[in-house]
């Protein structure tokens, strides 16, 4: 029997005053599977990651998350947006961001829980940066950073994980760190990454969509000679860099573990 | 400076400056965290419409200036939500208008205008028993409000499209954020004025962020510092004899700018 799909967008459409960002998207994205959503700027990678939280409201088509509108289970999903630059001001602890991920509505609480604290200290071990609890989150390098932002993703101890750029303003061994400390989280969760990094075909990557106004999905961490027929933006470097590693999966991710 | 604080105008000069420090202190922090001191100050000026619409209708100028700021602060909210950080032009055209507004209002009142300067530069000395229960009723408002929706001001405040994926009713915060800005303006403007409001708006917070590890602490040390540069000022405007409201803010001032070399020698920050 098929699994369902974690993701299923069904004839996506999406504009942005006037201009035409999606046209006609479908996707499905099983669970266990580990996706790179790559594509040149201005493709609507990011549009699309946020039409497939809620963020945006698509013109026309659907989104279900985990079979359900997107904003229903919220709580079921880690969200890394990208990062616009730091606020070096802002005055908040790394502790009190990662129990952001925790939060339930807006109102209510004026503290959070034992419990929700016990679940921070766990994702903050996790990634290794429970010793900057107490640290202003400015204070922090890119990469240490955006590894809190992923405890705050986890904290909420999500099904399905969804990231935005998270390289951006990651150094080369902070990279590589990350993309292990992903693989790993995606033995139980599945994580769908938006990049325009060619490191990102690295071989934890299980399946690819190229996104430029339409998305072509490719269930191998590897672009095909049709996608770059048919999404002729995707960037050259992709391919012009020598042998891509290659790995063609044994079956179909959504069959094997069910 | 003890028989100045026998004198009844003098205590109700002193719970004033008290209940403002604490809603400038509290919505202060959001003003200079969410960066929407010019937004404050556009409501802020504003409201001089309704200083102005409350002298031709006759009705009660706090009253005239609450219900004038808070209908300003929606409309803000409304106009700066989309693009919150590039509405300044519509800030400023609102800001001129409802000065202009009040001064047309004012001039088409009949009869003699009253000290229209107090409400420019604050009227602290002659607070009545009535605006002191009024402002202690803001203030709890104001307090009790932030309180309750304590955790969601802050993911609105530090990272807003996170806050709504957890489902925190943002535009609502962010409306309701507008509003209390109108409540602490209507209670400031008692103070210092309206000229002068942003100084105790934003001089405190900005102080205390570089000291703060959260916005609970921020504001703490906002309200400590408003209280600190509100008595200051009240006391020099007393044994100097100066317009109280532009004592409070030099104070303010100077206090801002020994903050700056202070910054140099604070802790280190501690990893533990």
């Amino acid at each position: 029997m098929k699994q369902s799909p974690d993701i299923e967008v069904r004839d996506l459409w999406f504009s942005f005053n006037g201009n035409p960002v999606l046209e006609g998207v479908n996707l499905e994205i099983y669970p266990g599977d580990f996706m790179a959503i790559i594509g040149p700027n201005g493709g609507g990678k990011t549009t699309l990651l946020k039409l497939m939280i809620g963020l945006l409201k698509p013109d026309r088509g659907s989104v279900r998350l985990l079979g359900h509108p997107p904003r229903e289970v919220a709580q079921r999903i880690g969200y890394v947006p990208q990062e616009l630059g730091p606020d070096k001001g802002f005055p908040i602890s790394v502790f009190d961001v990662v129990l952001m991920g925790r939060l339930k509505g807006g109102g209510g609480r004026w503290r959070f829980s034992k419990a929700d604290q016990t679940l921070a200290r766990e994702a903050l071990e996790r990634i290794d940066m429970w010793a900057y609890r107490n640290v202003r989150i400015g204070e922090l390098s890119g990469g240490q950073r955006q590894r809190v932002f992923v405890a705050r993703a986890l904290v909420a101890e999500p099904e399905l994980l969804l990231l935005d750029e998270p390289m951006a303003s990651v150094d080369q061994k902070g990279q590589t760190d990350f993309y292990a400390l992903l693989k790993d989280l995606n033995e139980t969760v599945t994580i769908v990454l938006v990049s325009h990094d060619p490191m990102v075909l690295s071989s934890h990557i299980k399946s690819v969509a190229c996104v430029s106004k339409q998305v072509y999905f490719h269930n191998a961490p590897e672009i095909t000679q049709e996608m770059i027929k048919m999404a002729y933006h995707c960037p050259v470097e992709l391919i012009s860099h020598g042998p891509l590693p290659h790995r063609v999966l044994p079956d179909h991710p959504g069959e094997e573990d069910d | 400076m003890i028989e100045a604080l026998q004198l009844e105008f003098m205590q109700h000069a002193f719970i004033a400056a008290f209940l403002a420090s604490i809603v400038c202190g509290v919505i202060g922090t959001f003003v200079v965290v969410n960066r929407i001191v010019f937004i404050s100050g556009g409501i802020a000026h504003a409201a001089y419409g309704g200083i102005g619409l409350a002298f031709f209708l006759g009705l009660s100028p706090i009253l005239g200036i609450l219900g004038f700021s808070l209908l300003v602060s929606v409309v803000m909210a409304a106009i700066t939500w989309k693009a919150r950080h590039r509405a300044d032009t519509i800030i400023g055209v609102l800001w001129a208008l409802g000065m202009a507004l009040g001064v047309i209002l004012l001039d088409l009142t009949p009869g003699y205008n009253v000290d229209l300067m107090s409400y420019l530069f604050g009227s602290i000395l002659t607070v009545p028993t009535s605006d002191l229960w009024l402002m202690l009723g803001l203030t709890a408002l104001v307090v009790l409000t932030v309180g309750y929706f304590y955790q969601g001001f802050v993911s609105l405040s530090y990272d807003e499209e996170f806050a709504q994926v957890k489902g925190v009713p943002v535009r609502l915060l962010y409306f309701l954020l507008m509003a209390m800005i109108a409540l602490s303006v209507v209670m400031i403007i008692q103070i210092v004025g309206l000229i002068l409001v942003i100084a105790l708006l934003t001089i405190p917070p900005y102080i205390a962020e570089r000291y703060s590890r959260s916005l609970l602490t921020m504001m703490l040390y906002s309200i400590l510092l408003n209280i600190l540069f509100t008595f200051v000022g009240l006391w020099i405007s007393y044994e100097f004899n100066l317009t109280s409201g532009a004592s409070i803010i030099m104070v303010g001032g100077v206090g801002f700018f020994i903050s700056f070399p202070a910054w140099r020698i604070r802790p280190k920050r501690a990893l533990s």
